[in-house]
């Protein structure tokens, strides 16, 4: 039960705001604003998502940099309200195709329509796009989507100007096509989020795969699915160490450490045949979450070195290499690693005829900075980077610098094997063939390597 | 809504200050009110538009009530949503106007279309004016009985909205009654989901002045209804799902087949992707099997799993709430999560209150197969950027050597902190190195030789200049300086801020001197002067305690001051197994992620819908009900026990025990678990011990004894098994009994 819920801007204004029930004083947006920002005095750690300012419980989620807050006296489930709150974001990005400031200030009359039929009275009601619809009259005002930055893990498909097939993803539930004919259409992206961390020398210290099956559907009518996925897919490392490593066959088999599955979701020849069936809502849901350890190649293998050269002077050399198949292509790759503190000057070195590639030395957190635009799978890439320090170094250099991390993105590979054999739609009539989107995606998580 | 007045607030450019952009409005809205003209409508949205613009950004337009209710005439449904919503608003600032909107409201309440009758009705209730309760009666009479689910679901949550205008209204309607019968009637769950939200807090409200309230209140967790909501519990939505799964953990079954029955129909919930869901389905779990020490622990592991991976699906926000629940499992039994501990390594990028709560779990799961591996993580983040949590690593680090036999490496970890050059390292580390020598003065050789390398010059952080003291002082026949230095603190004696570090440097030289008087002699003078001429009251008190008794008599001074010491055995605990243990009570709370129990931080009247452990000994049920209750409660703080003895009762069940592979590594009072073990297998053979059928039955009585038209509950409720996994209770523990048993394997090879 809750008892209020806003939305705040970064600047923290009000963009829309509901009092369920009146029971928690005025205020409290500012109050919760001032107590996020000034959180500890230096700044540097964040507030959590859960605090209690005199007796009122505040609960937050980010998204797109807005601020989704719930409030209540009452002592309630946490992972129930963060729950909500996420879903609330994600019902009205459904409605509205495109999630920011920008839009929320245009539709904030249909924000409202949703919030007053999702929750009455600070009980939630209905946080389903699918029944939602009857209740909502407003229509969206739509933002233009290209310029913005999208939210959701479907974002990833469509970055710069080459975007993956369908700009659907930033379609309201509402929206219909120029003619007033629905594209039929579904999407189901396979999303990776790969944590991997490397010792000094190399070895993988830990790995884990956690993996969505995200799905959007256009479909008119809720024809039924089959989701196929691998026949040898098992789930469950029975026996044994959790993180035993070794124990991974080779043979290719998938092997999940767990796996949980949307409500919508019926497992019934799930044992048999490694199937899904399901009726898919409206708007975007995840149909299944797993995680995994079993052992996998990572996508890139990081070596680092920094020695010093010198008085006052010393050298990284950093070299990525993609370990995927050359018809693969990663993007957006960034590459971070912290220098000591008392560096006060790096000058960079690129390899030869390097192109989409960006150097930078954050001056304030005493950050090393290499993007990269593309990487091709099987490729190298070194960077150099000479350094000047203020001060004589004391202690052993690589105490005082890394671990080197790495962001990135590789769209049509997933690192799990874990795959979407088919997606069956029930037919209604032969002529009916709606397009379907399967697409795969692996991005770093936490990939870091120890120096 | 939003806040009417906020004069404090500066005008930005999005958010005119309004007075003349509202005297506007109002005319613009005159113009439009009796205008018929085509088109007429998409002005007013516009104009609507903009009024609920302001009022969220917090401008007053509360002068606009009269022109808004002219407006609302119309059959426009957005108009009318947006013009509810601005009424609903400002009604109970402006009752007399609000009186205006009644008349609207009330012919919408008949509309033809279930929409409107729904829409009106919530916004006739969410007037908040007590003036108007009359009108509320009528209109909530018929949308209860209304053929719309929709309408019905808005009537449910009107009569709770009308209960917090005025209960007496409420009640004299009889509408809890109502409610009751359609919480265990109606086709739609979310009706049903809405009614047994009201009803909990209807009836906990009354409970306190109405004995037939609490009896009511009583009656939802009996078994009918139980059974009743659990049957249906796939036909709800999720939150609603939730609702039910923490009536059921109120729930107090009769024997041990009904646990298995009710696990048994929930235990897929626990593969749910609402992390929400999971939570209350092991709150169930947890809260079932307390009294059965194996299946308790084989629930502990069947959790694991789907634990961990909602912590790694999910924003970091919903992440931090799963993972506050498992650091509370992982707290309470550290070994069955000894072997995943590579699940609570700290990632880069996660936000420190993440990485706090791991780097607790770490300290808490390490054990001698595993220590070695997490100190060795735990050096890496020493030397972390992020330096708050840097310092919590190597606090951690020195908590697994307090815990451990073997510290032999531990020690050389922190000896090599106090090597690594950076001041937050040192200081840290030099508390640590100081706690240890308490609890093992057998390490002191090795430490005291770094600790006499460590200039204090570049110790400034009070704690650990005080910990370096402390060592010099406790230390100093083996630290050839010790004297010498001691001395050079004393002489920038004005320059220490800190009150804590001056008595620490008085008892230090006091103890050196008792060691090694004639070098010592001369600082102990300048620090006792300096000392009683302090102005901090309780170095003052301290300098002139030592003078005088030193005056008189230095051996009993030595005595006092620096008596032969015992090594600390065990630190104590800062939080009570009592405290603990109330908020493992109330799992799936708030309580958990601050890691205190609700009565530290809500009033007693925000304690939740069905919080009402307090009261339990009050109600007035009859004497079986209330045994019941004490029993649980009896099991419940046995819990601890229970989980920590298995070892033990394997052993004492010898022959009749059930076969089970668990045994931990723990110590634990065998007389306990005899005693409480007995008690348990006494409650399962003597049913009646533990009867719940005078209460139930009572309960059935009360269902029907409604006089309304109820639809026959069935005598004797059966609980609907789930179809796929028709287990009997023994395979059903044998099926958990399969899940990952290495780690009590692992244990057993390790010792």
């Amino acid at each position: 039960m809750i008892s209020q819920f806003f939305v705040l801007s970064q600047r923290g204004d009000n963009i829309v705001f509901r009092d369920y029930r009146g029971d928690v004083a005025k205020g409290t947006a500012e109050i919760f604003f001032r107590k996020v920002k000034f959180w500890k005095e230096d700044g540097q750690e964040e507030a959590p998502p859960v605090f209690n300012v005199d007796g009122v419980n505040y609960f937050h989620v980010k998204v797109v940099g807005l601020l989704f807050v719930a409030t209540t006296r009452v002592n309630v489930s946490p992972s129930l309200i963060l729950e909500l709150l996420q879903r609330v974001a994600r019902v009205i990005k459904d409605y509205l195709g495109v999630l920011n400031e920008d839009s929320l200030r245009k539709n904030f009359v249909l924000v409202y329509e949703l919030l007053d039929e999702v929750i009455d009275f600070g009980y939630v009601q209905t946080t389903s796009t699918e029944v939602l619809k009857s209740y909502i009259f407003n229509e969206p005002i739509v933002v233009d989507a290209a310029r913005l930055q999208p939210l959701g893990p479907a974002a990833i498909f469509m970055q710069g100007t080459k975007r993956m097939p369908g700009t659907a993803v930033t379609k309201s539930v509402l929206a219909n096509e120029p003619g007033g004919r629905k594209r039929e259409e579904i999407f189901v992206d396979i999303i990776e989020k790969i944590s991997v961390t490397f010792s000094s020398s190399g070895y993988i210290l830990t790995s884990e795969i956690d993996g969505t099956i995200q799905m959007k559907s256009y479909l008119t009518g809720n024809p039924e699915i089959r989701l196929a996925l691998n026949e040898d897919l098992s789930i469950g490392r029975g026996g044994g160490s959790v993180y035993d490593y070794r124990s991974s066959s080779g043979a290719g088999a998938v092997i999940l450490d767990d796996c949980n599955f949307h409500e919508s979701v019926r497992l019934d020849s799930f044992d048999m045949d490694r199937t899904l069936a399901l009726i898919p809502p409206d708007g975007e849901f995840p149909v299944m979450n797993y995680r995994m350890t079993q052992e996998f190649k990572p996508p890139f293998r990081i070596n680092c070195l920094i020695e010093e050269a010198g008085h006052l002077k010393a050298e990284v050399s950093l070299k990525v290499r993609a370990e995927f198949p050359s018809d693969i292509v990663a993007n957006t790759i960034v590459v971070q690693m912290p220098l000591p503190n008392y560096t006060t000057r790096v000058s960079f070195e690129l390899e030869p005829g390097a192109v989409g590639q960006r150097t930078d030395f954050k001056e304030a957190n005493k950050k090393l900075e290499w993007g990269l635009k593309k990487i091709v799978g099987g490729s190298e890439h070194t960077l150099r980077a000479k350094l000047t320090f203020s001060q004589e170094s004391h202690a052993n250099i690589t105490k005082e610098a890394g671990p080197v991390s790495m962001t990135f993105t590789i769209p049509m590979y997933n690192v799990s094997r874990l795959q979407v054999k088919y997606l069956q739609i029930a037919k209604k009539s032969s002529s009916y063939n709606p397009f379907r989107w399967v697409r795969y995606v692996t991005q770093a998580n936490s990939y870091v390597a120890r120096i | 809504m939003a806040p009417p007045a906020q004069s404090q607030r500066s005008p930005s450019p999005s958010q005119p200050s309004g007075k003349s952009e509202v005297s506007d409005l109002k005319l613009q809205l005159r113009q439009l009110a009796g205008s018929r003209a085509p088109g007429v409508d998409d002005s007013k949205r516009e104009l609507f538009k903009k009024v609920i613009s302001y009022m969220t950004v917090g401008i007053d337009v509360s002068s606009l009530f009269g022109e808004m209710v002219m407006c609302s005439a119309t059959s426009d449904i957005v108009l009318k949503k947006m013009c509810y919503l601005y009424v609903g608003n400002y009604a109970k600032v402006n009752p007399d106007l609000a009186l205006l909107t009644i008349n609207f409201l009330q012919r919408d309440c008949n509309d033809e279309d279930p929409m409107i009758r729904g829409l009106a009705l919530r916004s006739l209730c969410s007037l908040r004016v007590a003036n108007f309760v009359e009108y509320l009666v009528g209109p909530l009479g018929s949308g209860l009985k209304d053929s719309n689910s929709y309408v019905r679901m808005v009537a449910v949550i009107g009569v709770l909205k009308l209960y917090h205008i005025s209960a007496s209204t409420c009640v004299d309607a009889d509408f809890p009654s109502i409610l009751k019968h359609l919480m265990l009637n109606d086709s739609d769950t979310q009706v049903v989901a809405n009614c047994l939200s009201a009803l909990q807090e209807i009836w906990s409200a009354e409970a306190s002045t109405s004995e037939e309230a609490s009896r009511e209140r009583e009656a939802l967790i009996s078994k009918p209804v139980i059974y009743y909501l659990l049957n249906r519990i796939r036909e709800f939505s999720e939150w609603a799902q939730c609702l039910v799964l923490e009536l059921v953990t109120k729930y107090v079954p009769s024997d041990s087949s009904e646990i298995f029955d009710i696990m048994n129909l929930l235990e897929d919930r626990l593969q749910h992707a609402n992390g929400a869901v999971v939570l209350a389905t092991i709150k169930v779990f947890l809260h079932l099997t307390l009294s059965m020490t194996d299946v308790h622990q084989q629930v502990y592991e069947r959790i694991k799993a789907p634990l961990l991976t909602l912590v790694s699906s999910g924003s970091p926000e919903q992440s931090y709430a799963v993972l506050s629940h498992l650091h509370l499992l992982v707290m309470r039994a550290p070994y069955i999560f000894s072997s995943d501990y590579k699940h609570f390594y700290c990632q880069y990028n996660e936000p420190s209150y993440v990485k706090r709560l791991k780097l607790e779990m770490l300290t808490a799961v390490a054990n001698e197969s595993n220590t070695y591996e997490i100190v060795t993580e735990l050096c890496e983040y020493a030397a972390n950027v992020d330096i708050p949590i840097a310092r919590e690593s190597i606090r951690a680090v020195g908590k697994i050597a307090l815990q451990q036999y073997d510290v032999n490496a531990i020690v050389d970890r922190l000896l090599q902190f106090l090597e690594m050059e950076k001041d937050y390292v040192t200081a840290e580390a030099l508390v640590l190195v100081k706690d240890l020598l308490r609890k093992y003065p057998q390490w002191s050789h090795d430490c005291i030789a770094v600790v006499g390398n460590i200039s204090s010059k570049n110790v400034q952080e009070p704690k650990a200049k005080a910990a370096l003291i402390w060592m010099l002082g406790e230390y100093s026949q083996d630290m050839q300086d010790a004297p010498y230095i001691l001395e050079s603190l004393v002489e920038n004696w004005d320059e220490e801020h800190s009150a804590e570090v001056r008595l620490h440097l008085l008892t230090a030289v006091m103890k050196c001197f008792f060691k090694r008087p004639p070098e010592t002699q001369n600082a102990l003078g300048t620090a006792l002067a300096a000392g009683i001429a302090d102005f901090h009251q309780d170095v003052h008190d301290r300098a002139l305690f030592y003078y005088r008794i030193l005056q008189y008599n230095v051996s009993v001074a030595e005595r006092v001051v620096n008596p032969p010491k015992q090594a600390v055995s065990v630190f104590a605990d800062t939080q009570s197994s009592e405290i603990k243990d109330r908020i493992f009570d109330e799992f799936n709370s708030l309580s958990v992620v601050y890691q205190k129990p609700s009565y530290m931080f809500t009033d007693k009247e925000h304690r939740g819908p069905f919080e009402f452990s307090d009261e339990l000994g009050n109600l007035s049920i009859g004497g079986e009900a209330a045994d019941n209750v004490v029993s649980a409660q009896r099991v419940e703080e046995n819990d601890k026990d229970l989980l920590l003895t298995t070892s033990e009762k394997e052993e004492t069940r010898g022959s009749s025990n059930n076969g089970s592979a668990y045994t931990a590594p723990y110590d634990g009072s065998s007389t306990s678990v005899f005693a409480l073990q007995t008690h348990i297998e006494s409650a399962i053979s003597n049913p009646t011990a533990a009867d719940h059928s005078p209460q139930a039955s009572l309960a059935i009585d009360d269902l029907l004894g409604l006089g309304l038209p109820a639809a026959p509950a069935p005598p004797s409720p059966q609980l609907k098994l789930n179809t796929t996994a028709a287990l009997d209770p023994s395979t059903f523990q044998h099926k958990w009994r399969q899940l990952p048993v290495a780690l009590s394997q692992v244990c057993l090879n390790t010792q």
